[in-house]
Formats: C-alpha cells, structure tokens, sequence
C-alpha cells in the first residue's frame, strides 16, 4: 500500500513537470504559437494508445495460443485504456484543430482511420457484454481484437501514405522534418509522464478483471454446489437464499 | 494569450479523462471485493 501511495506521488509530481514544462518551458511554435503545446499531450496519448492496444494484441494472441484466463484480463484491460487514450486523443485533436485549420473536423485518411480504430474497440467492449460464457466470451474478445488491431498500422501510417489534412509526422518522417532539441526534450518528458499514467491505470484495470474472474468462479462453485445439491434436494442454505 | 481556451480545455480533458477513468476503476475494485467477500460468507455458511 505504501509502495503504491509513493509510486502514485511521483507519478504526479512526473505530470506536474511534464505540465510545467510543455506551458513554459518549451519555446513557442513560429506559426501556431501557445496552441501548439497541445501538440505535447496530443502526441503523448496517442503513444499510450499505441502502447495499450499493442497489450491488448499481444495479450489476445496470448489468449489464444496458451487459454490461460489471465490473458483474456490484460486484453480486456489493455483495450479499455486504449480506448481512454484513443478518446483523449480524439478530443484533443479537434481542440487542436479548430483555431489551427478552422474547421473541427475532417474525413481525411488519418483522422477517419483513428475513428474506425476507436469504433472498432468500443464494438469490443461491447462485444463482451453480449456474451454470457467466459470461454467463448475470452476466445471471441481475443479474435476481435487481433483483427481490430490491424487497423493500427493503418492509423500510423495514413499521414505518411497519403495526402491528408492532418499534418506529416515530425518525428522520423521526412528528411527535413523534425523537432527543436528543447520541444524534442519537452516531448519525450511528456511522453514519458503519460505513459507512466497508462500503466498506472492498466495495472489498476488488470487488478479489477482478476477480481471479476474470481467472484464469477466463488459464483459458479456456489452455483455447481446448489446445482449438486437439487439432484437430491436443495440445501437449506440456498432454499433460505430462493426466498 | 492566443486561444487560451482552447488550450486549457484540452489540457483539463488530458487530465479529467484519466482521473475520472482511475476512480471508476478503484471504484469498481471495492465493489468486487465487497462482492467477493460477501460470495466467500455464503459459500463458508453452506
């Protein structure tokens, strides 16, 4: 408990200077100017999306190979907070592109990619709602999941595909292209301070799946005993608890 | 500053979305062990 009470502290001191630092620290963009800084949190969710999503296909494939129950929960966890981060994004970029490009919103490769990836994942979520037998819940989430994940390269790749609104990578695009060192510093702060908040979460959210299974197995021995039980007759207990 | 609102709103979202997801994840954490505490009462009491 302390060990997580302090790993929680510096996590927040971490975004308290990973804040600091993309509102004063880093120098202001020629000709966006303070909008810009947006950019540092943008890109950082974007990479913890990346991240949780690629835990959750890798968790899926996991799942699949090895039936291990514990794979299924990363999964789940891991598409959960992708689509959190996936939704950060997607609120942040209009935000972005509003006083930028005018316009809230456009139908271009990359920001249309991004929402069928998000639509895809929220379909997962929902997906598992829908069916009621863990098996088939776990091997159904595992193949959904893998076959919304190939969207991914497509998110990344879009802007370096094709021609979109939405602006060529900066980072290990074109030659050419690239950061100032104090934003790139800036930036990697950032990108660190958010993915430590992602994994924070995800731990948290994997906690909370291994918990659920193990109330639906004390429910299902509950169940199974009842069930054994009736083949005779039911207990007192659970005819107390049919009441 | 220029379009500070717009810079502040997406900052309180960064910020908002997490805090609000992290209570609602140890939120649902507590309600799981008060259920799993509860299912291990019934299952000793059988």
């Amino acid at each position: 408990m302390k060990a997580r009470f302090a790993i929680t502290a510096l996590v927040a001191l971490l975004i308290f200077c990973a804040g600091y630092a993309a509102l004063f620290i880093a120098p202001d963009e020629a000709t966006m100017h303070a909008i810009q800084r947006i950019f540092y949190f943008h890109v950082a969710s974007w990479n913890a999306m990346f991240c949780a999503f690629f835990v959750a296909c890798y968790a899926s494939v996991a799942y699949l190979v090895t039936g291990k129950r514990k794979w299924d929960a990363l999964g789940v966890s891991g598409v959960e907070v992708g689509v959190m981060c996936c939704t950060i994004g997607l609120i942040t970029g209009p935000l972005w592109a509003r006083p930028v490009w005018g316009i809230w919103w456009t139908w271009d490769a990359k920001l249309t990619s991004t929402f069928i990836l998000w639509l895809l994942f929220i379909a997962y979520l929902l997906l598992r709602g829908l069916v009621e037998d863990p098996e088939k819940k776990a091997s159904l989430s595992a193949v959904f999941a893998i076959f919304a994940s190939l969207d991914i390269p497509l998110v990344y790749l879009a802007n370096r595909l094709w021609r979109t609104q939405h602006p060529q990578p900066v980072i290990a695009g074109d030659p050419g292209s690239g950061l100032d060192p104090t934003m790139s510093k800036v930036l990697l702060l950032c990108l660190f301070a958010v993915f430590c908040v992602m994994i924070l979460v995800l731990v948290d959210r994997y906690r909370l799946e291994l918990l659920r299974n193990e109330a639906a197995e004390l429910r299902y021995e509950i169940e199974s005993r009842g069930l054994d039980a009736s083949n005779g007759q039911e207990t007192p207990a659970l005819q107390k608890g049919a009441q | 500053m220029k379009n500070f609102e717009f810079l502040f709103t997406a900052w309180m979202v960064v910020w908002a979305v997490f805090f609000v997801y992290e209570i609602s994840v140890a939120r649902r954490i507590a309600q799981t062990r008060e259920e799993i505490e509860r299912l291990k009462q019934q299952l000793q009491q059988r």
